[in-house]
């Protein structure tokens, strides 16, 4: 092997000289693979970057000619050119000869073009590997021949398995120094294989190098005769590309933008994420479910009869449903899941350490969510594959944890797709990105919640109170009464030393549903939520008396339904709307004629009465006195 | 057309990818505009990716007043057929005090580039601006993310960049703060150059070879584009045969001897070149060798 500084600089394919056009033309069809380079300086990782630049002529003369300068002033090899110098780019980095961040480089073959991410190696630049690794298609992970399978070979095997990299290659370089001995390779190729099913890498292809003297990089080294191929390059060339799975994957289109030029356009821009799209496919706009056709697949330079994974396009829908940014359109017949609680992998990337239960801002594909973070149920030890007890994940932590989000995301498992199924965490305050996640898949409260029995029965609990648990639940207009007699109906219960508990619709708006307002969904979680707070007061054996609206008979039937048989006892205070206007006590009803009060019962919003009460009262009819005298009877009678 | 995606369809996806990402958080967009060819490649990307509404943002040329006549001729073409406007900054201070690259060497950079892009920045209150610098044109570039954050004075940290995994990018910011962003990071130059011939982009005919008044100075070949050009004693323009790997201010940019006069043959020439591109450029020497870094923290793009 020639000297590298001897070699011939710069041997161009003979091709581009006779035939610029058919050269062009053979260029234009070449695929793209992106790969990732894992270990550490000491493992000759830049050195085999700069080796691939310059085996394929990708450094010029003048670049050559600052790379002899800086080899003499700070390289590590000599006389001989140090091909990392080519590689760490950061001032920083060439002082301190370690590479401290993720860096892109490019080089073609004859036959594909390459994106290298180039990462540090150091534990404590997991996160700077996992970025990179996030958009790789293959991983070169390298180790010293002298070496062999070290702590770090494993980390780095498991990240890359971890992101999904699917083509994994073991680069055993430095191959020169310990004299191109098969036996030394062999025992490394062995130990590797079994390190490797274990954690559940099933393929993988070695292959013996050396990045300084460049053998079986671009061709089989005669000084390894015994090793069949293929070389480095070769196998870079030969891999399958992971975009051809997507393609064969449901139609998947998260919605970046809204592209709405005039009134008569209305189109929606985005990268395909999973599958392939025609003009007529039906397709379930998510989370809202609506289903419609695809029109138009719209580009500048016309329509397209079919667009597939990885195009970004603009689509027109034949129907006007609701779309916009963070919506997924996707094929009708197998649409993706939408939830809001997930268990996920997280590689926590920031200095400040996981804070369990704060919100952080969660972006995944063009969803953007509020999202907390409970305790990780375990850590994994990079290095042991140990699954460890951990309260939060520190900087380059890797953890199992349970999220949730405040309101559902449109989504499929990592494993399934990474767009819909890889997301970031960002810091609400400092806008700092945080982690890196991967779905694993939606928790269903039902499902993975269990209850926890106790010891001591409710029916115990109401005995010892020498009564029986129940939920008087008052309905009725605003100024019907209810307050005034609910209140005088628990007086009477507790001169008669029974317990109960009072629960007030103004009262609970303060602490409890402070956060909810008074739009329909927001009245139906207020009603839900009472009835929760009701039914655990009644299993503690108290009495509860709650006075509210409640206008709708589905809410109030559905609280009925919450508690046991016979507990569940409706209290209509029946004052005809005119009679509770007439009083008015708050004043309310004179602020909702006048339109200050939206969506004020009885005047724009409905109350539907009860069919069947257990108790009616008619106030017009009955002192507040007289009424809290015949529910009491009606209780305890 | 099932089959896997070529590499031009891979970059072009990623980078209108990039540019309606940007549009989703981004308060008020504006893209760089230099006319050189990469310029040409990002304007014809945004069109692409808005399209039918025209780019939902303003081109910006920061002028210095000393770029070839070709370059404004071809900028204003562009800025009309796109429909979208076109915003010209001068820096004043540099017109007061008649900054020129002939008597004021670094200055001349710092003054009408580094400090014109801060200024028109803020004075128009850009808070995301789309630049056309790729990975592969100089060692620190390589390292610089997609989005990349300024503070509220335009200053860079390479140790404070945010991890940008998968196609996920983080836009959020703090006010004052401003976003970076590079569309087309992970091109290279024979990527853009058959991007333009397969798209049939227009660029300025300096790219070609052609018949240029031009003098040798300082181991450049520079081309005489008007009068202001001060001869030395004993130079005369001499019309060489001419063309332009990367096109500047034209007292700085170094021309090639060529007879490139086709894209094919300009690509053909740079494929066998045994030079890099921006060999020609006197920019990135000034202030030793890490002198794209130094620049890109003090605001530089």
């Amino acid at each position: 092997m020639p000297n590298p500084a001897d070699a011939p600089i710069y041997v161009t394919d003979a091709l581009i000289a006779e035939d610029i056009d058919a050269y062009l033309a053979q260029h234009q069809q070449k695929s793209l693979l992106r790969f990732i380079t894992c270990g550490s300086v000491d493992d000759g990782k830049s050195t085999l970057i700069g080796r691939l630049l310059y085996d394929s002529k990708m450094i010029f003369e003048d670049q050559l000619a600052a790379l002899e300068t800086d080899s003499r002033k700070v390289g590590t090899q000599g006389q001989e050119i140090d091909f990392a110098l080519l590689v760490d780019g950061l001032a920083a980095e060439r002082e301190q000869g370690i590479t401290i961040d993720v860096a892109y480089r490019f080089f073609t073959t004859e036959k594909r073009k390459f994106i290298v991410a180039d990462t540090p190696g150091h534990e404590q630049y997991t996160r700077n590997m996992i970025t990179g690794a996030s958009t790789a298609d293959l991983a070169v992970i390298l180790i010293d021949a002298r070496k062999g399978v070290l702590t770090q070979t494993r980390r780095h095997s498991y990240l890359a398995h971890l992101i999904g990299i699917k083509h994994i290659v073991l680069a055993v370089n430095k191959m020169d120094l310990v004299g191109y001995d098969k036996a030394v390779f062999e025992r490394i190729l062995l130990s590797y294989r079994a390190f490797a099913s274990e954690i559940g890498i099933t393929n993988f292809t070695a292959i013996p190098i050396s990045g300084f003297k460049g053998d079986n990089i671009t061709a089989l080294s005669d000084n390894m005769p015994w090793f069949k191929g293929p070389a480095l390059i070769e196998h870079l060339e030969g891999v399958e590309v992971a975009a051809q799975r997507d393609v064969n994957s449901d139609f998947r289109f998260p919605v970046q933008w809204v592209n709405r030029p005039n009134l008569d356009f209305r189109g929606f821009s985005g990268q395909i994420a999973g599958g392939s799209v025609r003009p007529g496919d039906a397709v379930r706009v998510l989370p809202s479910g609506k289903t419609t056709t695809i029109d138009r697949i719209v580009t500048i330079g016309g329509d397209l009869d079919e667009a597939v994974a990885g195009q970004s396009v603009t689509l027109t829908l034949a129907d006007e449903v609701d779309c916009s940014r963070g919506d997924v359109i996707a094929a009708a017949d197998a649409p993706p899941e939408a939830a809001d609680q997930f268990e996920a992998t997280l590689v926590w990337m920031a200095d400040e350490a996981m804070i369990a239960g704060r919100a952080y801002w969660l972006k995944l594909a063009t969803q953007t969510v509020s999202a907390t973070v409970q305790q990780p149920k375990y850590e994994i030890n990079v290095n042991t594959l140990d699954h460890l007890a951990a309260k939060t994940l520190e900087l380059n932590g890797i953890g199992v944890v349970e999220l949730s989000t405040d309101k559902p995301i449109v989504f499929e498992a990592y494993a399934d797709n990474r767009t819909l199924g890889g997301f970031i965490l960002i810091d609400k305050l400092t806008n700092a990105t945080v982690a890196a996640g991967m779905l694993h898949f939606s928790l269903r409260r039902a499902q993975n919640v269990h209850w926890q029995a106790s010891d001591i029965s409710r029916d115990m609990r109401a005995n010892l109170k020498n009564q029986k648990p129940a939920l008087l639940w008052f309905t009725g207009l605003s100024g019907s009464g209810k307050s005034t007699i609910a209140n005088l109906v628990e007086k009477r219960l507790h001169r008669m030393n029974r317990h109960s508990f009072l629960l007030d619709g103004d009262n609970v708006r303060h602490g409890l549903n402070r956060d909810l307002g008074f739009t329909e969904a927001d009245r139906i979680e207020n009603i839900r939520r009472v009835g929760e707070v009701a039914k655990l007061m009644t299993d503690a054996g108290l009495i509860v008396i709650t006075a509210f609206i409640s206008p709708f008979r589905v809410e109030r039937d559905m609280v009925r339904s919450m508690l046991p048989e016979g507990d569940f006892i409706e209290v209509f205070i029946d004052t005809p709307l005119a009679e509770a206007e007439r009083r008015d006590v708050k004043g309310l009803y004179k602020k909702a004629r006048a339109g200050q009060l939206k969506n004020f019962t009885g005047i724009d919003s409905p109350y539907e009465a009860p069919e069947t009460p257990e108790i009616r009262i008619d106030t017009t009819a009955m002192s507040p006195e007289e009424a809290a005298d015949l529910i009491i009877d009606r209780l305890l009678g | 057309m099932t089959d896997t995606l070529t590499h031009l369809d891979r970059l072009e996806a990623e980078s209108i990818h990039i540019m309606r990402e940007v549009m989703a958080d981004a308060v008020k967009p504006v893209m760089l505009y230099s006319v050189g060819k990469d310029s040409a490649v990002m304007l014809h990307l945004a069109r692409k990716a808005f399209y039918p509404s025209p780019p939902p943002f303003p081109l910006l040329h920061v002028d210095t007043t000393w770029k070839f006549q070709a370059m404004y001729e071809l900028r204003d073409r562009m800025a009309a057929e796109s429909g979208m406007e076109l915003i010209v900054y001068q820096n004043p201070e540099a017109k007061q005090r008649g900054i020129n690259p002939f008597d004021h060497g670094p200055l001349h950079t710092d003054m009408w580039k580094t400090e014109g892009l801060k200024q028109a920045l803020d004075l128009h209150g850009f808070d995301v601006a789309f630049g056309g610098a790729r990975r592969d044109e100089e060692k620190s570039r390589a390292k610089e993310r997609i989005f990349s954050f300024r503070t509220g004075t335009h200053g860079w940290d390479p140790k404070k960049q945010r991890p940008e995994l998968w196609n996920l990018y983080n836009a959020k910011k703090a006010k004052g703060e401003s976003i970076r962003v590079f569309p087309i990071s992970n091109w290279t130059e024979l990527d853009i150059w058959q991007y333009i011939a397969r798209e049939n982009i227009p660029i300025v005919p300096l790219y070609f070879a052609a018949p240029r008044p031009t003098v040798e100075r300082d181991g450049l070949l520079l081309m005489v584009d008007d009068d202001r050009f001060p001869l030395l004693p004993g130079e005369t323009p001499v019309e060489r045969s001419v063309r332009f790997r990367t096109l500047g201010c034209y007292p700085l940019t170094g021309a090639v001897e060529s007879e490139a006069k086709t894209l094919s043959e300009v690509i053909q020439e740079m494929l066998l070149t045994t030079t890099s591109e921006r060999q020609g450029r006197i920019i990135d020497k000034d202030g030793g060798d890490a002198s794209m870094e130094k620049k890109k923290q003090e605001g530089y793009f």
